[in-house]
């Protein structure tokens, strides 16, 4: 048994896992379907915080900054789309237009950010970031006075949904000569997305730029001693997160085709940490696991908790919603007592997190 | 002039306990450098308990001090245990981990409090009931009621006895010279986890009061309450200079006081129509209207650029002292 | 001819002057000793001439250009590279990926290479890692490539700072007491690996204490005392100093 999945002896067998998840995820819709389309808006949302948890990697994960305002650059990149395409300011931009000028402007945002703040100690930036996240916030929330721009707590409405050459992703019709929703056709684009950004993250990582990140987040006297400049290095990790951030919420902003600043709390920077931390900090298939789990467990909770609860009790004691909270406060504890570095830890992240400082 | 005045004593009343809360915050930081993010959760969970307690109480026809007094007293108990509790469970065990790893976990604790307090209370605002009369008093023009003058009598209080414990016994000693370098206070003798143990109580119970003190002010207390308040007043520690227990009080009071003149004034401040040369550009001028960029609405941000700003130019607070890194 | 000119430097922590006055010349191609009794200021005079620390007065210039104000990773890529007292290896890294970091300073890809591994990026990664591998050959802990610098043992921990300093391609070697914690056996192949280093063309700037250590490897000696420069010389004219002596033998010091 151990002999036959030995993929050095049988190196073909690599290549025969590849095209087994390959079409697994191409297939995954229409199965999904079946159950019903809600199924695949959820898987959709789910490869959203992927790409999410994937941007604050590069953050938190390879450069070693806590960002607790993540969810900031998010809402950038969202409004940045809302803006550019919704009856707001009438304009109509095409999306490979925006989303490129939303990574830019989420970038701009993350420099921003970054420049007076990282050279603060850890945990003075993960609260920096913080209240960061909350002052976009509080702007979102009221740049509908003295002119709208943001239309304040309503939000965004009627934000157009991806168009190429005459095909709609948001609208039901042919793909590949076959009939199919607009979620799958989502769900495809998204899936290509996040596979560039795992490219992206991969490669990063197993280069000179990740390595530097790497010696900066062990110690940052000897990074600058080899010639790091560790101030452009923390900036760069920054802003390349904030710009996948800001990728995310222009997708997120087509796909749910409304947008308020309710999306964009503190909890969801939480969320989006606490992806990252339970699958393991640096670890890519860590941080894609975390982020699949902490989407999908809350929404059969969501299913099954609420049919429970009315059989055995005949109403409901207590929310889906807090029980999904619950759970996530219980995670980020639980993980950093016995397990902190993740789910799936990247073995430099474990060996740092072992390490007992005196 | 009575803007003010009036802002004045609004931003002393706040500040106060924001001053109150700050300590929480700086007193766990001074001792084991962590950021107590749960630490605005506990002062919800005070101001949740007293209003219980408070609201079953009124119809009684208790005096309505009485009432007060026995909600504060049963919020400031449950604290206490909820703060030994979340130092025992969730922060010991990770003493001397990289500092991260206590700060994400006290994130976990902050939402696992807030929402159980959703489960226990539900989402509705809880009021506080109609037992005080309170009075209103005019001093050039501003008012001041008695329930303002009560917090900030009450906040005093508290900030003088936290001082006296610090400085005047031997439990204060003890902490202080923990904080100083925690091997050392082992060596002589002290029981370190002791201490921990009672910094992370002592700054529950003053959360607790100061959760009844904010509730009151405002008349309502809600689950959500604890995380803004509690960046205010983490906010206020950091301007003082964490760690720093003065700096905490001048902190909190500072805050309370730029928030509330930023409030008052940012709004006339930004109206670009008393600019001469812009208000002509601009149709809503017309007739004496106004064009305001930001209005009073922007409160909460003031609490946050103040962090932001302290922690950019000067890190270590107002009364902090600097502490550099050794190669 | 200089290589390194340091011109009265001064600097001070709150009540103590750990630097006074001091001002030398390294010239290139040397082993420049420098010595003193513990707290004499040698490791702040590394990490003033490092960009650790600003001084509060004086200047320094390096192959004749001034390097005062200098950032830490300004000073590596200008060509001093450093070891540090207590050792500051990327611990939870392998040695190989610690003296991959050291060629930072020398390689240029950056994000749009990475992510696009042109072939440009993948010959100069195949080069850093050719590099790491010799310089590990070279300071002679080749076998312990793949594994974490923290576990390595003391002695392999320091020729791994010294092979990651190395990697920066400088031209002054400082290293702060590289034989602390090794046995004599160690500190005799140090010798030579130092004596290797300055045949190779390097200049070297050597704190020590091991007094042995000093006198076989250095061409010149410095000493410093309470921030002081008290002498400058041979190491055997150095020696003979009373004002050294005094200042090894004084009751003042432990
Ligand atoms: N970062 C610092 N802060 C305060 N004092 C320091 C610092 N670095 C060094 N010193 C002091 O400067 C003096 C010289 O120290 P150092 O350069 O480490 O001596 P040496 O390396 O010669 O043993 C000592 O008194 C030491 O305590
Ligand atoms: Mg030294």
């Amino acid at each position: 048994m151990q002999s036959f999945f030995d993929t050095r002896r049988y190196p073909w067998l690599v290549w025969v896992g590849f095209a087994l998840i390959a079409v697994s995820l191409a297939v995954l819709p229409f199965a999904l379907a079946q159950v019903g389309t809600t199924w695949v808006r959820i898987t959709n949302y789910a490869i959203l915080y992927v790409l999410l948890a994937l941007g604050l990697n590069i953050v938190v994960g390879f450069a070693g900054l806590l960002d607790l305002g993540y969810i900031a650059f998010y809402a950038v990149g969202a409004y940045t789309y809302a803006l550019l395409a919704s009856p707001q300011f009438d304009l109509h931009l095409p999306f490979w237009v925006i989303l490129p000028i939303g990574a830019a402007v989420a970038a701009l945002f993350g420099v921003l950010l970054g420049a007076p703040t990282l050279k603060l100690r850890g945990d003075y930036l993960a609260i920096v970031t913080l209240g960061f996240g909350e002052i976009v916030r509080i702007f979102l929330n009221n740049l509908s006075r003295p002119v709208n721009i943001t239309n304040g707590p309503q939000g965004i409405t009627r934000i157009d949904s991806f168009k190429l050459d005459g095909f709609d992703f948001g609208h039901y019709g042919s793909l590949f000569g076959l009939e199919v929703s607009g979620p799958i056709r989502y769900y495809y684009l998204l899936l290509a997305v996040a596979l560039g950004i795992i490219v992206v993250n991969l490669r990063l990582q197993n280069s000179r730029v990740g390595r530097a990140w790497e010696a900066i987040r062990e110690d940052e006297i000897a990074a600058r001693a080899m010639g790091i400049d560790t101030r452009n290095l923390k900036l760069l990790a920054f802003a390349m997160g904030a710009s996948f951030g800001g990728v995310a919420g222009g997708m997120f902003s087509a796909i749910q085709g409304f947008i308020s600043p309710e999306s964009f709390v503190l909890v969801e920077s939480i969320m989006v940490v606490s992806m990252v931390v339970l699958g393991g900090m640096g670890n890519i298939w860590g941080v894609i696991l975390g982020a699949l789990l902490l989407s999908f467990v809350p929404e059969i909770l969501r299913w099954t908790v609420e049919p429970l609860q009315q059989a055995l009790f005949g109403r409901m004691l207590v929310e889906p919603e807090v029980i999904r909270m619950l759970l996530f406060g219980l995670a980020l504890v639980l993980i950093m007592l016995f397990r902190p570095a993740g789910l799936l830890p990247s073995a430099v992240r474990k060996r740092e997190l072992a390490e007992r400082a005196a | 002039m009575d803007t003010f005045l009036q802002q004045l004593i609004n931003g002393l009343t706040a500040g106060s306990v924001y001053a109150v809360v700050a300590l929480g915050y700086t007193m766990v930081y001074g001792i084991i450098q962590l950021i107590n993010f749960a630490h605005g959760e506990v002062v919800m969970i005070g101001a949740m308990v007293a209003f219980t307690v408070i609201n079953a109480l009124a119809p009684s026809g208790l005096p309505p001090l009485a009432v007060v007094l026995i909600g504060t007293g049963c919020a400031v108990p449950v604290c206490m245990l909820v703060g030994y509790s979340m130092e025992r469970l969730a922060y010991r065990p990770l003493r001397g981990a990289p500092r991260l790893a206590p700060l994400i976990t006290a994130i976990g604790v902050s939402i696992i409090l807030q929402h159980l307090a959703l489960m226990i209370w539900s989402r509705n605002i809880m009021a506080f009931p109609q037992i005080i009369e309170s009075r209103t008093y005019f001093i050039a023009g501003a008012a001041i009621t008695t329930v303002q003058i009560a917090i900030l009598g009450i906040c005093v209080l508290l900030m003088g006895a936290l001082a006296l414990l610090v400085y005047r016994t031997p439990l204060g000693t003890a902490m202080r010279a923990t904080a100083q370098n925690p091997q050392v206070a082992g060596l002589m003798g002290i029981d370190v986890n002791r201490v921990i143990a009672a910094t992370f109580v002592i700054g529950a119970a003053l959360g607790a009061v100061a959760g009844v003190l904010f509730g009151t002010y405002y008349g309502i207390a809600q689950y959500t309450m604890g995380s803004v308040l509690g960046l205010k007043a983490f906010s206020a520690a950091v301007l003082g200079g964490i760690g720093n227990i003065p700096g905490a009080m001048l902190g909190g009071v500072l805050l309370g006081l730029v928030e509330a003149l930023g409030a008052g004034y940012i709004g006339d401040l930004t109206d670009l129509c008393q600019y001469g040369w812009l208000s002509g550009l601009i149709d809503a001028c017309a007739g004496g209207g106004h064009f305001i960029l930001f209005g009073s609405n922007y409160q909460d941000v003031f609490a946050f650029v103040v962090l932001i700003l302290v922690l950019v130019i000067r890190p270590s607070g107002l009364l902090g002292e600097r502490v550099g890194e050794r190669a | 001819m200089t290589l390194l000119v340091v011109e009265r430097i001064a600097k001070r922590f709150g009540g103590v002057q750990a630097l006074d006055q001091v001002s030398f010349a390294i010239a290139p191609g040397e082993i420049y000793g420098l010595i003193g009794p513990n707290g004499a200021g040698k490791t702040t005079l590394f990490n003033v001439l490092t960009g650790i620390y600003p001084p509060e007065q004086g200047s320094f210039a390096f192959l004749g250009r001034p390097i005062t104000g200098l950032k830490p990773d300004q000073v590596a890529r200008a060509g001093i590279a450093r070891t540090f007292q207590n050792i500051r290896l990327f611990a939870n890294l392998s040695s190989l990926e610690n003296v991959m970091i050291g060629r930072h300073a020398r390689t240029r890809t950056g994000v749009l290479g990475a992510i696009l591994r042109s072939r440009r990026t993948i010959a100069e990664e195949r080069d850093i890692e050719r590099r790491a591998l010799e310089l590990l050959d070279y300071v002679g802990i080749r076998a312990r490539a793949n594994d974490p610098a923290g576990s390595l043992p003391y002695g392999d921990q320091r020729r791994l700072e010294i092979a990651r300093a190395l990697a920066t391609d400088p031209q002054l070697l400082a290293l702060d007491e590289p034989a602390a914690g090794m046995n004599p056996t160690e500190r005799q192949a140090l010798g030579r690996l130092i004596r290797a280093i300055r045949d190779g063309g390097m200049t070297v700037l050597l704190i020590e204490h091991d007094v042995r250590l000093v006198m076989n490897v250095c061409d010149r000696v410095m000493v410093l005392d309470y921030g002081e420069k008290i002498a400058e010389g041979s190491p055997a004219e150095v020696q003979q100093d009373p004002r050294v002596i005094e200042a090894y033998l004084g009751v003042a010091h432990a």
